[in-house]
């Protein structure tokens, strides 16, 4: 069991380390950031369940490499950006998005339109620009949702065997004429420039094409990559379990020790101020002091240390007290060693085991407490942990609206993390503590 | 020394059990005497850690309310308005007000002083928490006293039966995993009992609201029933909605209790007098349920009592996501809308339990364990 949670760990560490250097930290730090994830579609899916499913649902498609072709006819300039799209999918996409930064001179005519696989070409937008001597940087977004758009395509809805006037843009566009059905196959997205000079300049061009599903892990409401999240949210685990159960422990075996040690006078008093701490319900207070005080990752990573040590401390003060009575141990004392030395020659690597041990079992402990303060909304907003995934998951109802993929992954994430912390603790365990060997 | 009964049928260990065990009376009372006096020192320093951390807020609070209640005087009745013939004098008049209230409720001290603060803990000990600034209770009330003792039954209700459930379920299976050890059944509930203590029981609830009220709508999906609280019907509506998060609770909680017994029982079953009730001839179910169990009987009571209480803690974030109207919703409100009385108040209530059934805890196990009984003086 042992091997198996080292195995776990190891892969946690790996992903841990994959995602540091693949995905930058400043991508994630954007994770409360609604601007950073306008492209990305609402509540979407995973892409693998679309191969259990019969009836395929829209993926999400963000383009930005268009194929430009330019021409020149006189005085008129031409730039054409062609976005192709194989659209095989069983239901219609949520809406489609053109977003564009220009740089131009002058008032240059814009015009959308798309091609479809059975070749009926579509106007959707004729508009231009307003008029500007200067050069100006001009950015602007075009939704499906527009009435401009609606309104094009009503001009032409002879084309189309039923009543167009209802449906909505996408539901139009992406339809087959006989019947409102989704029409398969490969689209291509025109965008033409029409200016007077040639000076224009497209800085940046982009075709969002909403569907439903997205990414590995799917989106939430927000908009955000799930799977973004869950890969953050393992380095940020482990730094939280492993910095809080090493420190408690430390603190508690120093704590423990010396007061063991000492004895009589000191320990009494250490013991007294140890029951005063055991005794405080750590929930509350732990909800008090982030509110009160600070939310940061790192203060809150040193109160739930404050709450860790007293258990260990009770226990290596035990076990020091029992040490300190063993032949050696009196001995050296006889023979004049310094306390410190003491300390560290003979009781300290006695305990040593326990530490490992306790440090392993403290983990899962310090990591479920820690998702249990950010699910209450007290964690900290620059540093998403998976139990913010899941605040913002029940703050928006993800439960009843059956959005799974935004519940179950980070759960499962925690208590594989704690797991493979657990099977370790407990092998430690068996080997330091061989009654239980059975 | 006190006097002992002598009677014929007393034998002579007889004698030497009672002249020990009154003894033990005497010095379990100086034990309980000194744990109630430490127990009541802890929940003054836990209170006073409160009252500092919340302290500032609290007295802007207090103050702000003071102004709002002479303002609210003073529109009820205009004849004192137009009693003034300038302005000035009216402002005046109502600071004049102000301060005379703020010193007439000791508010002048700054919050820190140990005037204030030994005032606020005296009322706190008292129960009186004073007003909410946001929250009402379900009657209109906003005495935070009425809202807290409102919402506490129904903490009680749920995670009590809860715990109950828990503790009956995982004491059978535990001694049914310790009776055969290493079988099967042992490893599964081993496996089940770490398995299930690694997710966190707000978690499986979020999965348990998905399948059983979104997927299979049995259940449903905010435990608080719809229905207001005077109805008749209330209480039927609330057990309704209180199935599902009391599944989910005892699913998550029996697996640690059955690890524990079994753990005891298996330590319980090594030692000498069960083998040699073995060798006799005594049935083994009689030996597991009756006389292992009941040697097993300490720990388990004392869990028992820690269950009861550590129940209200978790009670937090379980009832956040099942919208129980307990008091562990009550406090997770109290925060979002940061309404401090609610605050100080609901952290000194789970205090006192908490470090009331610590002290039961200890108090119970030293009473079933012989062993600590005879050296409870010390």
């Amino acid at each position: 069991m042992g091997i198996a949670g080292i195995v776990i760990l190891t892969i946690l560490i790996l992903t841990s380390i994959i995602t540091m250097i693949i995905i930058p930290i400043e991508t994630f730090q954007e994770w409360n950031n609604p601007e950073s994830w306008i492209t990305y579609p609402k509540a979407a899916i995973p892409i693998w369940v679309n191969l259990f499913l019969t009836e395929k649902i829209p993926e999400h498609k963000i383009l930005a490499e268009p194929n430009i072709e330019t021409m020149f006819n006189d005085e008129i300039n031409l730039t054409s950006y062609q976005f192709n799209v194989n659209f095989n999918y069983d239901q219609f996409p949520k809406d489609f998005i053109y977003s564009y930064l220009l740089e131009y001179s002058g008032s240059p005519l814009i015009q959308v339109s798309v091609i479809r696989p059975d070749g009926v070409k579509l106007e959707l937008v004729s508009t231009s620009l307003p008029h500007s001597d200067l050069k100006t940087i001009h950015s602007d977004r075009m939704f499906s949702t527009d009435a401009m758009v609606k309104k094009e395509l009503v001009l032409q809805e002879e084309k189309f065997e039923f009543e167009i006037n209802e449906l909505s843009v996408e539901d139009i566009v992406f339809s087959k004429t006989e019947s409102n059905k989704p029409l398969k196959g490969n689209y291509v997205f025109l965008v033409d420039f029409y200016e007077i000079n040639e000076e224009s300049k497209i800085i940046d061009s982009k075709l969002i094409i909403g569907g439903k599903a997205f990414g590995i892990m799917g989106t939430d409401e927000l908009r955000r990559d799930l799977a973004i999240g869950l890969l953050w949210g393992t380095p940020l685990a482990l730094f939280i379990g492993l910095a809080v159960s090493i420190g408690s422990v430390v603190m508690g075996l120093v704590y423990g020790i010396y007061a063991g040690f000492k004895g009589k006078k000191t320990d009494e008093t250490m013991m007294r101020f140890n029951d005063v701490l055991y005794a405080l319900p750590a929930l509350p207070f732990l909800i008090i002091l982030s509110v009160t005080i600070s939310n940061s990752i790192f203060v809150m990573t040193g109160f739930l240390m404050i709450f860790g040590w007293v258990g260990i401390a009770k226990v290596a003060r035990s076990m020091s007290l029992q040490i300190k009575t063993r032949g050696y141990v009196e001995a050296a004392t006889i023979m004049g060693q310094k306390d410190s030395k003491m300390i560290l020659k003979h009781i300290l690597p006695q305990l040593l085991p326990y530490a490992f041990a306790s440090i392993a079992i403290s983990v899962p402990a310090a990591i479920t407490t820690e998702a249990g303060l950010s699910f209450l909304g007290l964690g900290d907003p620059s540093f998403p942990t998976w139990g913010q995934i899941l605040h913002d998951a029940n703050t928006f109802g993800a439960a009843a609206r059956g959005l799974w993929w935004w519940i179950v992954p980070p759960g499962i994430m925690i208590a594989i993390t704690g797991l493979a912390f657990v099977f370790i603790g407990n092998a430690l365990d068996s080997i330091i503590n061989p009654k239980l060997k059975r | 020394m006190p006097k002992i009964e002598r009677n014929e049928k007393m034998t002579v260990s007889n004698n030497i059990i009672s002249y020990f065990y009154q003894n033990t009376i005497l010095s379990m009372k100086k034990y309980i005497a000194t744990r109630t006096a430490t127990m009541f020192g802890v929940l003054l320093i836990t209170l006073l850690i409160t009252i500092l951390l919340v302290g500032s807020n609290m007295d802007t609070i207090l103050k702000q309310g003071v102004v709002f209640q002479v303002r609210s005087e003073i529109i009820e009745n205009p004849a004192i308005a137009e009693s003034f013939s300038s302005v000035k004098d009216f402002e005046a008049f109502i600071q004049d007000q102000t301060d005379q209230r703020i010193k007439h409720l000791g508010l002048d001290e700054p919050w820190y002083s140990p005037q204030r603060i030994g005032l606020t803990m005296y009322k706190i000990v008292l129960l009186d928490f004073g007003q909410a600034t946001f929250l009402t209770s379900d009657s209109g009330s906003s005495d935070v006293k009425d809202i807290i003792f409102e919402k506490l039954p129904k903490t009680i209700l749920l995670f009590t039966s809860a715990t109950v459930i828990i503790s009956i379920i995982g004491i059978f299976v535990g001694a049914l995993a310790a009776s055969k050890v290493g079988s099967i059944v042992d490893r599964i509930t081993s496996s089940f009992a770490i398995i299930s203590s690694s997710f966190p029981v707000w978690w499986i609830g979020m999965l348990m609201i998905f399948l059983f009220a979104f997927t299979y709508q049995i259940f449903p999906a905010r435990a608080t029933p719809d229905i207001p609280a005077t109805s008749p019907e209330y209480l039927g509506a609330l057990l309704y909605h209180m199935a599902l998060p009391l599944i989910t609770i005892v699913m998550i909680g029996f697996g640690s209790w059955a690890y524990l017994v079994r753990n005891f029982m298996v330590g319980i079953m090594q030692e000498d007098f069960i083998v040699a009730k073995k060798t006799i001839g005594i049935k083994q179910s009689k030996i597991t349920y009756t006389h292992a169990l009941k040697n097993a009987a300490p720990p388990i009571i004392t869990i028992l009592a820690l269950s009861l209480s550590g129940s209200l803690g978790g009670a937090i974030i379980t009832e956040a996501v099942f919208d129980w109207p307990g008091m562990g919703r009550l406090y997770f409100e109290a925060i979002t809308v940061m309404d401090l009385p609610v605050i100080i108040g609901a952290t000194y209530i789970l205090t006192v339990f908490f470090l009331v059934s610590i002290f039961i805890a200890d108090l119970l196990y030293g009473y079933f364990d012989p062993r600590i009984r005879s050296s409870a003086g010390e």
